[in-house]
């Protein structure tokens, strides 16, 4: 059953990739056009072939988010036993709440504050300030949900501007309140896109709350993190009973469904697994270098990759381990294999596309060839050059990679190479849609989910053979 | 309508040159209206007699928004029928007073402060242009005349010369003009000639020389300005032909500010400066022989 993704696709050559790169940059202005070619390459098999991480070139139409972004949204939103306040205008907040399906256990306003918490400012806040505005919010939500175990502030950009100090009102409000209140200078004009909020978010937990609880229950040689889950779709609920599975003590997750004090407790872990190495890769170091706890980045999307990395972290453990892992892949193995045996006939030989974010460009690629399924183009809106070398290799040869792509792009490529499904985000999903071809929302599993591990990937083919079979398209006729 | 925004080194004198000029255009039948633009909230207290006026920013606090806010609350007038409101702001470290100016310039626009009935609005603005929002008075349809409040001191001069490069990048996208400098006198060495040699430099001209006279303090003190104060006294009378020479004055000019050699060498050519030694330039008392 182990497949290893096709490393040629029939047709696809460097020379015709760069020809396609070529034509859809061929309406851009000199300089525009300057920018953006070295974020568009066929893919060379090893190496980062694109540059990334830069500003985008105006007038792009980009699909990036800011550093608020990736503060609210991945790192810390996710974290269920907190509140997390958006410090700024409304919006911000508003726009982003419960919208990246980062799904939770408990009970809302006890075990849970899944609640959009906001200081709202107004012409006076930004002239007089909003310190003062943001301590009665911080009392007033301590007030309100006393359970909550500490309070995250996230800056949006007018804090920046009128240097609100809120590090100073965190300070002394966790004084006070007697729980953590953590500040993170997230304002959204930080960075060239949401990747310096995962950075910055990063940051503030290595300042605020890492080291700062221990584990009740008694350490045992099986103890890990589970590192950069965010349960999209409760990603965490099938990845956790796995590991649980295999023999390992899941002491903490970052942070999908996260609870703040195993958080802050996770210095205490024998070994870090890394999910989505992007947004999380800093606070493995940082327990690497301080705690020397070692991190593995895992792949849990498909049964190749499931059953490849089962093994490689049985390889941390001992013989009982081991034996666990081989036992539930012998498990594991005919149901995947049942799966496969429906959907692959209907799926053989299907082309994809994928722009998304943080590690599913490359990690979702050999689930995908589980399926008889080739990607054939992959990019990611806010990568670095790190996370390209690992996309190389997992990419057919001479497959056209990009790089905060933009709308223009992504619908040139989709028009020549004319895959069978997209998988992005809403932001592309009309436009596909529009041209005819099965989309799915490939940040938020399109009200689906999950896709990691065993009892996601029948999920993750299900809904894939319903884009891509659906009759509809067959229907759809344009109008002109 | 005219719109005059006063700049100047913060604590040469900008509020009450400003106050007893208005007070000196209102003796002659203008009818005025200032706005301060200074979270100080200093800029009319002279003409109401107040301490501290109210200001718009304060309100906006109180009542939660700029929308609850009515025109009359803020707006007070004081002698000579002058219409006196003062934008307000935080105090200093918090908070944004730039926005605050911003804010409250826009009430009075969305409001109708600017009646037809007005000759004159004046802008008494803090300090520097630091930011957008203490340039929101010579912005597109603001202020086209501005007046630079110095002195002979070198600081002075060297705001005015600062003030004159903001309104030189002000004055290539729009209509805003340097009217004039003020020398508001401090007694400095040769004080007239040099401010009249600076406004030739910056291509403007030295409006007025106030001298400096302590009737103003008497009169400040009372929270007036000289003309209501001793309308008799000379210093009124300086103040009266200010403001006449301000209402007749057509001379706006795009400033051509000097580079900082410039100034020096103006400032070492009136002897305030003495030629730069670069020997002693970060030799430490202790180290110097």
């Amino acid at each position: 059953m182990s497949e290893a993704p096709v490393k040629k696709v029939a047709g696809i050559t460097k020379e015709s990739t760069q020809a396609m790169i070529d034509h859809a940059m061929e309406i851009y202005p000199d300089k525009a056009k300057k920018k953006r070619a070295p974020h568009l390459a066929p893919n060379e098999g090893e190496g980062a072939c694109v540059k990334s991480n830069r500003k985008t070139v105006p007038g792009i139409m980009s699909a990036r988010g800011c550093a608020y972004a990736g503060a609210k949204g991945v790192v810390w939103g996710p974290i269920r036993d907190m509140v997390h306040v958006s410090h700024g205008p409304v919006g911000c907040g508003w726009y982003s709440w419960g919208t990246r399906r980062n799904l939770v256990t408990g009970v809302n306003g006890v075990s849970q504050f899944a609640m959009q918490f906001t200081s709202d400012f107004q012409e006076k806040d930004i002239v007089y300030g909003g310190d003062k505005k943001l301590k009665t919010l911080l009392n007033e939500a301590h007030e309100l949900f006393p359970l909550a175990k500490g309070i995250s502030v996230l800056s949006e950009c007018p804090v920046g501007l009128i240097g609100d100090d809120i590090n100073s009102v965190a300070k002394i409000a966790s004084e006070e309140l007697q729980i953590p209140v953590i500040p993170c200078n997230c304002e959204g004009f930080r960075g060239v896109s949401q990747s310096l909020g995962h950075h910055i978010s990063n940051d503030t937990i290595r300042d605020h709350i890492i080291g700062t609880r221990e584990f009740a229950e008694p350490e045992s040689p099986y103890d890990i993190a589970l590192i950069g889950d965010y349960n999209i779709g409760g990603d965490v609920w099938s990845v956790k009973p796995l590991l649980e599975e295999i023999g390992l003590n899941v002491k903490a997750v970052w942070t999908g469904d996260g609870e703040l004090e195993k958080i802050a407790a996770t210095h205490k872990v024998k070994l870090n697994l890394i999910h989505c190495y992007r947004s999380m890769n800093y606070m493995c170091r940082v327990m690497e270098e301080k705690y020397g706890i070692p991190w593995l980045e895992f792949n849990f999307f498909g049964p190749t990759k499931i059953r490849e990395s089962l093994r490689k972290i049985a390889e941390y453990f001992d013989d009982t381990i081991k034996e666990k892992v081989e036992a539930a892949i012998a498990k594991y193995d005919p149901i995947m294999q049942a799966v496969i045996d429906e959907y692959r006939p209907r799926l053989e030989g299907k082309k994809v596309m994928l722009y998304v974010g943080g590690l599913r460009p490359r990690h979702t690629v050999n689930a995908y060839a589980d399926l008889g399924m080739v990607v054939v183009g992959s990019g990611y809106e806010f990568a670095h050059g790190d996370d390209y070398e690992r996309t190389s290799v997992e990419m057919p040869e001479a497959t056209v990679i990009y790089d905060d792509a933009s709308e223009h792009e992504l619908e040139q490529f989709v028009d020549e190479l004319r895959p069978d499904l997209v998988g992005s985000g809403i932001k592309e999903k009309y436009l596909f849609q529009k041209m005819g071809i099965p989309f799915r929302q490939m940040h938020s599993w399109d009200y689906s989910g999950p896709y990691h591990a065993y009892n996601g990937f029948p999920i993750f083919a299900r809904d894939v053979d319903m884009a891509v079979n659906s009759p509809t398209w067959k229907l759809v006729k344009a109008p002109f | 309508m005219r719109q005059i925004a006063i700049y100047g080194k913060g604590g040469i004198g900008k509020s009450t040159t400003t106050q007893n000029t208005v007070a000196g255009l209102a003796s002659l039948g203008k009818k005025v209206m200032i706005v301060g633009c200074d979270p100080k909230a200093d800029s009319t207290r002279l003409i109401l007699h107040a301490k501290a006026q109210s200001t718009v920013m304060d309100l906006v606090r109180e009542l939660g928004t700029v929308e609850d806010l009515e025109l009359d609350d803020v707006m007070k007038v004081g002698y000579g029928d002058v219409k006196c409101v003062e934008s307000g702001g935080p105090e200093p470290g918090v908070g944004c007073a730039g926005r605050g100016v911003i804010t409250a310039i826009n009430f009075l626009e969305e409001n109708g402060a600017y009646t037809e009935d007005l000759d004159f609005v004046f802008y008494d603005v803090l300090g520097d242009v630091v930011c957008g929002g203490f340039a929101m008075p010579i912005r597109e349809g603001k202020a086209e005349e501005i007046y630079i409040v110095t002195s002979g001191e070198m600081m002075a001069m060297y705001a005015a010369n600062n003030i004159a490069k903001g309104i030189l990048k002000y004055a290539s996208s729009g209509k805003v003009r340097l009217a004039g400098l003020i020398c508001n006198a401090r007694k400095t060495d040769k004080e007239f000639e040099l401010i009249s040699a600076l406004a030739a430099k910056l291509g403007t001209q030295m409006i007025h020389f106030v001298p400096r006279d302590n009737q103003v303090q008497r009169a400040e003190l009372r929270r007036m300005t000289v003309i209501e104060y001793s309308p008799e006294h000379p210093q009124a009378q300086e103040y009266r032909t200010l403001a006449q020479k301000i209402y007749d004055n057509k001379m706006l000019v795009v400033p051509t500010p000097l580079e900082m050699e410039e100034l020096e060498e103006l400032l070492m050519e009136f002897g305030i400066m003495e030629a730069e030694d670069e020997s002693i330039v970060g030799v430490a008392e202790a180290a110097a022989v």
